[in-house]
Parts: C-alpha cells; structure tokens; sequence
C-alpha cells in the first residue's frame, strides 16, 4: 500500500515536471509563431476533461453522465463553442476506482492539459482527483457527487478547485422545509428519522432548523432504527401530537412500513421523505393508496415543464430514444456551469475560471437556478415528487 | 384514547410474540431443548404463506393453512434428523447444533431466492374504523382473532386428546411414559409438529401485518419470543401466551413514552430481570432441580 503510494506520487511529481517542460515549450512555440493565438493556452479548441466511471460497479451513473456530457458539447459547438472556440473533449474511464480516477486526472492535467475536469459521477473517486485538481490548478466539477468530503477536506477547508452540481444530502432538509412552509403552508410539524444513518440524521435536523427558523413549531421528534418493522407505537405518539406534517428522513425499506402503518392509525396529514424514498419498491411496501398525499425531492424530474428542462429532455430523447435520469440532468448542467464560468472569466486560465464558478449566481440550468456557497456547495432548486396512486408525478420546483 | 390505542398496538404485537413464543414453550417442556431454529421456521412459514398467495393465487386461509402443514412437517423433519440422534447428548450439544440448524435455514433460504426482501401483497382492505377514538385496521381484527382461535385450539389439543394426554405424560416423566406404552418418538414429532404449525401462522400473519419479510426475519422474533416463554416459565403454555402478550403491551409502552430506541433494550433487561429474581416465570413453581 505504502509502497504504491510512493510510486504514484513519484509518477505524479514526474509528470508534473514534464507538463511544465512541456508548457513552457509550448508557450515558446506559440509566440514564435505569432498573432494566431491570444488566449493563454493558445490552442483552437478548449480541452475539457471527463473523468468517469464508464465500466465498473457503477458503470451506470458514468455512462449516464457521458451520454448527457456529449449531447451538452455537440450543442454548444453547434452553436459556435465558447467565444468562437469548440470544446474538445477527452473522456477516460476511472473503472470505478478511486486509485484509476486519480491516475485519469493525472493523464487529463499532464498529458492531455485540459483546462477543467468534469467527474467523477461518485463522491468516491472524485475525492480521488481532489489533490490533483488542486496541484495543477485546474477546476473540477462533480456532477453527482453528494458527500461533503469532495469540496470540503478532512481538515473542515474548502477544497478551492472543486466543485459539484448536485445538492448535498442536508440541503434537502432545507428544501422539504421551505416547501412544508411556504407550498403546503403548514405551521407545525413530526420528525421521525432513522436513527442509525448520518444521512437521515443530517436531513432531520437541517429540516427542524429551517422550518423552526420559517415560523414552524416541531411537535415531535422521534427516531427508529433501521430494520424494525413495527412502527405504530410511535405513530400513534406522533399522531396524539397533531402534527399537520410528517417528515420522514430515510430509505424506501423502513419508509414503505412507516407511511402503511401511519396510514392505517389515520394520520393522513402530507408526508415526504427525500431520495432515499425513491424506489419502484416503496410501492409495494406501502400500497398505492397509502402513499397519496406524499412527496419526495429530487434533483431532477423529466416532467419538470420548465422550458430549459423541457428542451433538454427533447434533445435527449431524440438522440438516445430514452427519458433523460438525473445523472444525465447533472452531467449536462456540469458542461453548461463550466461554459458560463470560462465565457465570465474571459480566459482558460484555471484560477480565474474557478473564481468564475465561484462567483455564479442563479445561473439557469436544467435541474435549476444555481449558485455556489462558501463550502463550494450549491444551492439549488430542487423537484418536488407528489405520489399519485404509486405513480410519481411532477409537483414543484422550489427555488432557493 | 392514545392509550387504548397504544394497548391495541401491543396486543396486535404481543399475539404474534405468543404464537411464536408457544412453540418455543412446547418443545422446551418435552426434551428440554432450546429450539433456536424455531424463529427460522416462522420465517419458512411466511414465505410458503407468501408464495401461496403470489404465485398460486390462494385466499388467505388456504394460504395459513398451507403454511401450517407444510411447517408442521418441517418441524418434525428438523426434530427427525438433527435432534433425535441427540437425544441422549449433553444439552449443550443439542443447543449449539439448534443454533447450527438455524443458521442452515436462514442461509439455505438466501441462497434459493436471494436476501432481498419481499412485500405481501394487500389481501385485506386498509380500511380501518374507529372504536372509542382508536383506529382498528380490519387487518388486526382478523390477525387478533385467528390468534386467539389458534390459542384456544391448542388448549384443546393439549388438555382433550390423546396426543395431548401424551405430550403431557412425556413432559413429566419421559421414563414412566415409556413403561407406561406411550410412543415417545411419536409424540415429540407430534410437539413439532404442532410447534411449527403455530410458527409457520405466525410467519403468515406477520407478513399480512407487517408486509416486509426477508430471510433473516425470523431472528427478532424469535429472541423475543424466547423472551417471552422464559417470561410466563418456561414449558408452561399458558405462560407462553401471556408472556408474549406482555412483552408485546411493555415493548409499546416504552416505545410510547418515547423512548423508542430502548424498546428492544427493554425487552432483553426484562430477560436479565426475570433470570436473576424470578428464573422460573411467572407461572412457574419453585421446584427443586431433579438430581
């Protein structure tokens, strides 16, 4: 293990050398040649990386992504590039492997010199490249990427060259409390909350700040543990509290038994989870009937009738013959945030193309207005999905 | 009303914890084993209920029924090949070879259909109604009252038959039963089998109630209910009801005064407490120990 570490280290610092050599060469080389080029990196196209997970365990999310990333690029060179330039794109597949994604990004920075890298679709091998990304200057984009630990290191600092396009998990606790207070306008609200997972714990309690902070009162707040199956002694607590909305942080397995059973003790007030309510097995679990009158978030929802969001899904499925997913929704985004950061920078260079991102605001972008805050987290619009009769259907859009 | 729907929550739980807990109970008053693989039967059980209703379309009593049978003649295989031969071994031994037996099923079942968990389908409506400012799903009606029959049918088995007659003789004295002409191997196979039958209902009413079964369902339960059995004394019928019906009853109350997380806490120190003051249960008599 030590072993190879030293050995990627020294590959890497001897590449490092070697794109330096060959940068200054190239600069040589530029300005012998003349007035031809003006931009700092002097090429007619502007190289974008993609560092994905195109084969491997989750060969899926990457490939999704791919697609969406290609369909993103042959639109904008079709529509003349990035202030007259086309993007040249390089894809390489990390094999969804942390120690191959950070071998991808050093071929992508050293040979290839692309000026930003989009990927990898898991938090995984994106933390993979941060160190590289860092080093060399040069911008990073996950699309899909959800755990604080890719933009923000080990040591609570901001990783200043990457950055993501999806929301973290506890931003949908934001999210589901601004649409409890300001869509559904209730004024009190339950938590109940799997107590054996970070993500729901994370989610409960950005949701209690959020929606005590909009006026809201919580009136109960209890906990489970992932495994039970029987819920009704605390249902039938939560339910003596009169809560005008449940909200239900947790995975689709314990869910499904919650809102079943919630139902039959007959609180039938809204409730909602978030993502990891989402899976065609909820239904089953629950029943159909059960699951009316509650709603979920997600990124991305191909019903969405934004007109952004609409276009896009045309375009996709007219290329690919298929409903565009939220993997592909981000990956698309990714390409869209970078064009409008380096058009803002006005340059390829790596530091002002990462101020670029930094300072966007409300960018438009298919999943939603988007902007970054100081933990190079976003902050987004995020679905709002109602279950009508098992079927999953378009509510809202919130916007932050 | 919270409360008396609190109580019906923990009666519908505890009836399941009696089920369960009885076949425990039967088996442990016959050859004194501890049959851990018990809670594996039940889960055996839920899935034949399962794959009745699924895939050969039965109602849910043909189902129950079903799943009684064949885990009557589970049971009474399990007892035919692992334990008999054990019969005259140390206890430990046939305990550790229970929990072998266990783990066999559990893992023989993961590997037919995989471990991915199963949702029965909906055979009764959700419809529920109110009874004094309590919600009472149709489903705990039924699940309640099918228990209780079950109950009552044992009591008759075990205190009107012959079989029962038998059963009883040998759990008093396996020798004087002997001499006395009564087939012993026949009647454990008979508590087995009777045993598992309630099991493999419980299994079927779970899933109806509960909805999510997987292959290793059957472990909580099947600690609980052994809870349960030492609860009411262990070998003693009655006890075994009324011990799963309190474990139930407690287990609510906790979890209602919120204090959810300790629910399954509560039961494993109701354990600890009845071992060291009461190691009998609570019906059973202080006798001294056979030498």
């Amino acid at each position: 293990m030590k072993k190879s570490k030293f050995a990627s280290l020294f590959l890497a610092s001897s590449l490092l050398v070697g794109m330096l050599a060959g940068c200054a060469a190239g600069e040589e080389g530029s300005s012998s040649k003349g007035s031809e080029s003006s931009s700092a990196n002097g090429g007619e196209t502007i190289k974008i990386g993609a560092n994905l997970e195109l084969s491997g365990a989750v060969a899926s999310y990457g490939t999704s992504e791919a697609d969406a990333i290609d369909l993103a690029v042959e639109e904008i060179n079709a529509d003349g590039g990035i202030d007259g330039k086309k993007i040249e794109l390089i894809k390489v597949d990390n094999k969804s492997d942390a120690a191959e994604a950070t071998s991808a990004a050093i071929k992508l920075t050293s040979q290839d010199k692309v000026v930003a890298i989009i990927g990898a679709a898991t938090s995984g091998a994106s933390v993979a490249q941060v160190q590289i990304a860092t080093d060399t200057k040069t911008p990073m984009i996950s699309p899909s990427g959800t755990s604080t630990t890719v933009t923000v290191g080990d040591d609570g600092k901001v990783n200043p060259f990457t950055f993501r396009t999806a929301f973290i998990d506890p931003f949908q606790g934001t999210v589901a409390a601004n649409f409890a207070s300001n869509e559904l306008k209730v004024k009190t609200a339950a938590v109940y909350a799997d107590n054996a997972s970070d993500y729901a714990k994370g989610l409960a309690a950005s949701f209690i700040k959020d929606f005590e902070a909009a006026g809201g009162t919580i009136v109960a707040e209890e906990s489970y543990v992932a495994k039970d199956t029987d819920f009704r002694s605390t249902l039938t607590r939560i339910k003596s509290s009169n809560p005008e909305f449940v909200f239900i942080p947790g995975y689709y397995e314990e869910v499904g038994l919650i809102v079943k059973q919630a139902r039959e003790l007959g609180i039938n007030v809204p409730l909602m989870g978030a993502d990891g309510w989402d899976s065609p097995t909820i239904v089953d679990l629950a029943g159909a009937d059960a699951l009316n009158n509650t709603f979920i978030i997600t990124a991305y929802s191909a019903d969405d009738p934004d007109g952004k969001a609409k276009a896009f899904a045309e375009s996709f499925n007219k290329k690919y013959g298929k409903e565009p997913n939220s993997f592909n929704a981000l990956g698309y985004d990714s390409v869209y945030l970078l064009k409008d950061a380096i058009e803002r920078a006005g340059s390829t260079d790596g530091t002002k193309i990462k101020e670029a991102i930094e300072a966007t605001d409300q960018l438009e972008l298919v999943t939603g207005l988007y902007s970054v805050d100081e933990n190079h987290h976003p902050i987004k619009s995020a679905v709002i999905i109602e279950f009508v009769d098992g079927k999953q259907v378009f509510n809202t859009k919130v916007n932050p | 009303m919270e409360w008396l729907q609190q109580l019906i929550n923990g009666i519908s739980l505890g009836s399941i914890y009696a089920l369960i807990a009885l076949g425990y109970t039967m088996v442990y008053g016959i050859i004194k084993l501890i049959n851990f693989a018990h809670g594996d039967v039940f889960m055996v059980g839920s899935f034949i209920g399962f794959y009745s209703i699924t895939v050969f379309g039965l109602g849910f009593f043909p189902a129950l029924i079903l799943s009684m049978a064949s885990c009557a003649l589970f049971g009474v295989i399990i007892e035919r090949i692992a334990y008999k031969r054990l019969r005259n071994a140390t206890r430990i031994a046939a305990l550790i070879t229970a929990i072998g037996v266990s783990l066999l099923i559990e893992y023989g079942v993961i590997y037919i259909r995989g471990a991915q968990p199963e949702a029965y389908p909906n055979i009764f409506s959700n419809k529920s109604f109110e009874f004094l400012g309590a919600q009472i799903s149709i489903q705990s009606v039924l699940i309640l009252s099918v228990s209780v029959v079950l109950m009552i049918l044992l009591q008759f088995i075990v205190h009107k038959t012959k079989t029962g007659k038998a059963m009883r003789a040998v759990s008093h004295d396996v020798e004087a039963a002997k001499l006395m002409g009564i087939n012993v191997d026949n009647t454990i196979s008979a508590t087995f089998a009777i045993g598992s039958a309630l099991a493999g209902a419980a299994g079927v009413i779970f899933g109806v109630y509960y909805t999510k079964i997987d292959p290793l369902m059957g472990v909580i339960p099947g600690l609980k209910a052994f809870v349960a059995a030492v609860l009411g004394g262990i070998g003693i019928i009655p006890g075994a009801m009324v011990g799963g019906l309190v474990l139930g009853v407690v287990e609510t109350i906790v979890s209602a005064l919120g204090f959810s997380l300790w629910r399954d806490a509560a039961a494993f120190i109701i354990l600890i407490l009845i071992l060291i003051f009461r190691p009998s249960g609570i019906f059973g008599k202080n006798t001294r120990e056979k030498v």
